[in-house]
Order: C-alpha cells, then sequence, then structure tokens
C-alpha cells in the first residue's frame, strides 16, 4: 500500500479561475453569489447563483477544439491543466500509461442537451451539429483530459449527484494506493447552470431566493454553483523521487448509503461514512481539527450533518471547526467535492479555516463552532471534508497536511 | 359530503376550489375523498416533504398560479399546509389575488 500525496492542484469557479484566486477568496471569506448572468431569468422563481464570471472560453481553447467542449469539459480541461502544469509532470514517454483520469460529474453536457433540445423541440430545428453528442456526453471531460495530455491508462467518469467529485477523488485514491496505478488526474466539474435545470430545481422548492446560508438560523436553502476542481495525486515515493512539492496528502476514503430517501438525508449514513473515512485513514475523532462540511444551507442536511458530526466525534465535535465553503462559491453538485478538497488543502497548507460566509445568527439545532464569517488563522494537521448526495449516496475524504 | 362548510373559502367558485383540492390531496395521499375533512391534518396522511412539494405541483398547474413554497421556510409561503382547510383557503386566496391582477 502506497501514500498518496497531492502534487498538483486547479480549480476555476465563481471564486475565481485559478487556485491563487481560490485562495485569496477562501481567505477573504467573500461570498461569489449573486444576480445569474449566463441565462435568462424571467420566469425563474431562484435568480441568484455562483457562476464563473469572467471565463472566457476562447482565452484557453482554439475555435476548433472549442467546438467540441461543452462549459462542463471546459472547466475541466482549464482546472486540470492548472493541477498538471504546477505539479510538473509530463505524461507523454511512460508515465501516461500509469497514470488514471477519474472526474466526477453530475449531469454533464447540460448546455448543449438544453440548448440542442430547445432546437429540436422548439424551434423545430430539422438537423442537429455533429458534434451534439461527443459534446453533451457525462464522460467528455474526462477523456478531453487524457486526449491534452497523453493519458493513456484507465480513465471514467463517477455520477453521484452532489457526491461525484468525492466518488471520483475516493476511487482514484485507492487506485493510487493499491499500485493499480502511479498517478491520478482526478477531481469534479459542472456547469449545470441553464434555464431548464433552474426550472426543475424551483420546483424542488430548496433554493435559497436571497443567499447561501449554511447552518445560520435564517438559512433559506441551497444556491447552485458551478467550477471544476482537479487535483493531482500520486504516490509518496514517485512524488520524492522527483523532489515534487507535497500539496498534503489523502490519508482515507469512507462512504455509505442511507438507503432511506432520494431526497432527505438521514444522519446514520453520514455517520457511516464518515466513520468509514475515519477508519480507512485509522484516525480517532479527536485527530480532526476541521471538517469542510457538506453545508447545503437546507433545513433538512444542515440540522441531519450537525446531528452526525456529534454521534461521529462526541464530546470533541464542540472543539473542532466546522465551516461550509459552500456558502462562497455554491453547490457545484458533481464539482462541489473537488471545490471543496481544494478549499481545504490550501486551508491546511496556508493555517487558516475557511469561514461559512453570510452567517446571520445560530440556530439551536446546529451547535457546533461553524466559523462564522470571517477566516480563522490556525494550523491544522487533519481534516475530513464531507459528501452527502441527493439518494443518500455519501462520501468522506480524509486530508493530512 | 362530509366536509365542514362553516367557513367560506372565498368568493372563486369556491365550491369547484374546495372540490378540486381535495382530489389533489386524497390522490397524492392515497386516501378515499370522501374520509378528508377541512381538519385533518396532512401529518396524518403521512404526506412527506416530496408528497408535499408534488401536491403543490399539481395544485399550480390545475389552478396555474405560483404557490411561494420553500420547503427550508414554509411561513413564507403565505399559504398554510398543515390541514385540509388550510390548502383551500390558501389556494382560494391565491386565486382571488391572481384574479385581482388579471383585472387590476
Amino acid at each position: 500500500m502506497s501514500r498518496v500525496v497531492i502534487t498538483g492542484l486547479g480549480a476555476v469557479s465563481a471564486l475565481g479561475l485559478d487556485v491563487r484566486a481560490h485562495s485569496e477568496a477562501l481567505r477573504a471569506g467573500r461570498c461569489a453569489i449573486g444576480p445569474l448572468a449566463t441565462i435568462v431569468t424571467e420566469g425563474l422563481v431562484t435568480k441568484i447563483g455562483a457562476e464563473a464570471r469572467g471565463f472566457d472560453a476562447s482565452a484557453y481553447f482554439e475555435s476548433g477544439k472549442l467546438a467540441l467542449l461543452d462549459r462542463c469539459a471546459q472547466f475541466a480541461l482549464v482546472a486540470a491543466r492548472e493541477a498538471i502544469t504546477t505539479g510538473g509532470l509530463g505524461f507523454r514517454g511512460g508515465l501516461g500509461s500509469r497514470t488514471a483520469v477519474v472526474i466526477g460529474a453530475g449531469v454533464g453536457g447540460q448546455l448543449t442537451l438544453d440548448e440542442n433540445y430547445y432546437r429540436v423541440y422548439a424551434q423545430g430545428a430539422k438537423r442537429l451539429h455533429p458534434f451534439t453528442i461527443p459534446k453533451l456526453m457525462i464522460s467528455a471531460a474526462a477523456s478531453h483530459i487524457t486526449m491534452e495530455h497523453g493519458i493513456t491508462g484507465p480513465s471514467f467518469t463517477v455520477a453521484s449527484a452532489c457526491a461525484s467529485a468525492n466518488h471520483a477523488i475516493g476511487i482514484a485514491f485507492q487506485m493510487v494506493r493499491s499500485g493499480a496505478v502511479e498517478v491520478a488526474v482526478t477531481g469534479g466539474t459542472e456547469a449545470a447552470i441553464t434555464f431548464g435545470t433552474m426550472k426543475g430545481w424551483d420546483a424542488l422548492r430548496v433554493m435559497a431566493p436571497d443567499t447561501c446560508r449554511p447552518f445560520s438560523h435564517d438559512r433559506k436553502g441551497m444556491v447552485l454553483g458551478e467550477g471544476a476542481a482537479i487535483v493531482v495525486l500520486e504516490n509518496l515515493e514517485r512524488a520524492q523521487a522527483r523532489n515534487a512539492e507535497i500539496l498534503g496528502e489523502i490519508v482515507g476514503f469512507g462512504m455509505s448509503s442511507d438507503a432511506g430517501d432520494i431526497v432527505l438525508p438521514s444522519p446514520d449514513g453520514a455517520v457511516a461514512a464518515m466513520q468509514a473515512c475515519l477508519a480507512d485513514a485509522r484516525l480517532a475523532p479527536e485527530d480532526v481539527g476541521y471538517i469542510n462540511a457538506h453545508g447545503t444551507g437546507t433545513a433538512a442536511n444542515d440540522i441531519t450533518e450537525t446531528k452526525a458530526i456529534h454521534m461521529v466525534m462526541g464530546e470533541h465535535a464542540k472543539r473542532l471547526a466546522v465551516s461550509s465553503t459552500k456558502s462562497m462559491h455554491g453547490h457545484a453538485l458533481g464539482a462541489a467535492g473537488a471545490l471543496e478538497l481544494a478549499a481545504t488543502v490550501i486551508a491546511l497548507r496556508e493555517g487558516f479555516i475557511p469561514p461559512t460566509a453570510n452567517f446571520t445568527a445560530p440556530d439551536p439545532q446546529c451547535d457546533l463552532d461553524y466559523v462564522p464569517n470571517e477566516a480563522r488563522s490556525q494550523r491544522v494537521d487533519v481534516a475530513i471534508s464531507n459528501s452527502f448526495a441527493f439518494g443518500g449516496q455519501n462520501a468522506v475524504l480524509a486530508l493530512r497536511r | 359530503m362530509s366536509i365542514d362548510q362553516t367557513e367560506t373559502v372565498g368568493k372563486t367558485d369556491s365550491s369547484s376550489v374546495e372540490s378540486d383540492v381535495l382530489d389533489i390531496i386524497a390522490k397524492q395521499a392515497k386516501v378515499e375523498r370522501a374520509t378528508l375533512t377541512r381538519r385533518t391534518a396532512l401529518a396524518e396522511l403521512n404526506i412527506q416533504s416530496l408528497d408535499l412539494v408534488e401536491i403543490i405541483f399539481a395544485l399550480e398547474d390545475k389552478f396555474d398560479l405560483e404557490v411561494p413554497y420553500n420547503a427550508n421556510d414554509p411561513r413564507s409561503a403565505g399559504v398554510s399546509f398543515e390541514n385540509v382547510g388550510d390548502v383551500i383557503d390558501g389556494i382560494a386566496k391565491l386565486i382571488a389575488q391572481r384574479d385581482a391582477r388579471k383585472t387590476a
């Protein structure tokens, strides 16, 4: 069994278009939620979101290639480039076949799907562009990463709604740890802010009209985000042999299923996933200094997650810090776990805990230290990052600095 | 009908609103419509959160109106979903508001 370290990191979201921008925003506690600008909001109940403002695809891709890329794949490719470039790895000449690409995505090329359905069903288009299918397929982002970097080992996409990225990163971690591959390029991507999708979210009645206030007494629900974060995982010996800069270590991964409700979370499922993660990492509750919470800002999640943290951590629950960075970058669905792992890596490396933004006052049923509104300078050695998806699919990662 | 008619439901065609609301709730709760009264609590019917969201969807579709319901903040809707009578009255109120806006 190899130890698995992070040697590359890339991120694109409403917080900014690279890791440096994420670091600055997380430290400043800057909420990037605002009025939706990429879609028409007339006819929508929910008119806010956390969009990757200023993301200009033509700055990253030449037009021929761009024609094949949904925004979802664009985000993943840009984050992967940053992760691979800063990680200093080249895959051509042997390593490519010993490297995996495992990407989480909730829905895939939703903009392409929406746009083309509109053409066919509403506008009566007689034909669609031949790239429609390769653009919309959920696995496109992973494929494009392999093509751009010459990675010829295993590659696939993992879908488990809001836990997709954590499942993807966790599986990639297991593949590197077991020796199946030496390196993995992994993370999550999502670009699901479309008019049609927003209508669907409106119908579920869980979206906040104002902003995302996880764990706060006046929280009114979730706010959608978008983006991608990609990490390069590498076995420790290899990273040390090439003197790579080590950004952190993944030390454990736990999964569970609620086998309960399709939308309502269960504390038992969340507890099982956190406990499985701690056991996998051989960690005691007292070792954990920070939890990057799933923290969607819905009434149901935040109470359930708080209860689950109490059940897993016991007395230690009151001593550790818990925050939801979704309060800043929104809920990026299939990319959520990856953006949150990126936030956690940055936080541990730079010695601060990112806050829960937009926090106004405590909810009696949410009684932990949520690091309200301001980042806290604090050295943390071990953190866990929770993802609890619709459908009760839970995945928790443990990270050591 | 076993419906307690002691309260009025507004000046829109109240009996048909009431009848449609009862149909929708009975269908979602999978109970005989005749077993529902104005005082029946939705909780007694074992209506879970998604069932309620489906009921609201059906009501909006039936009456062509928006019920501003947020599951995180149920009181914001201005319509109570405690019991059957609340729903009937709330929908009647929303219909009246909608019609007032149309004629305004």
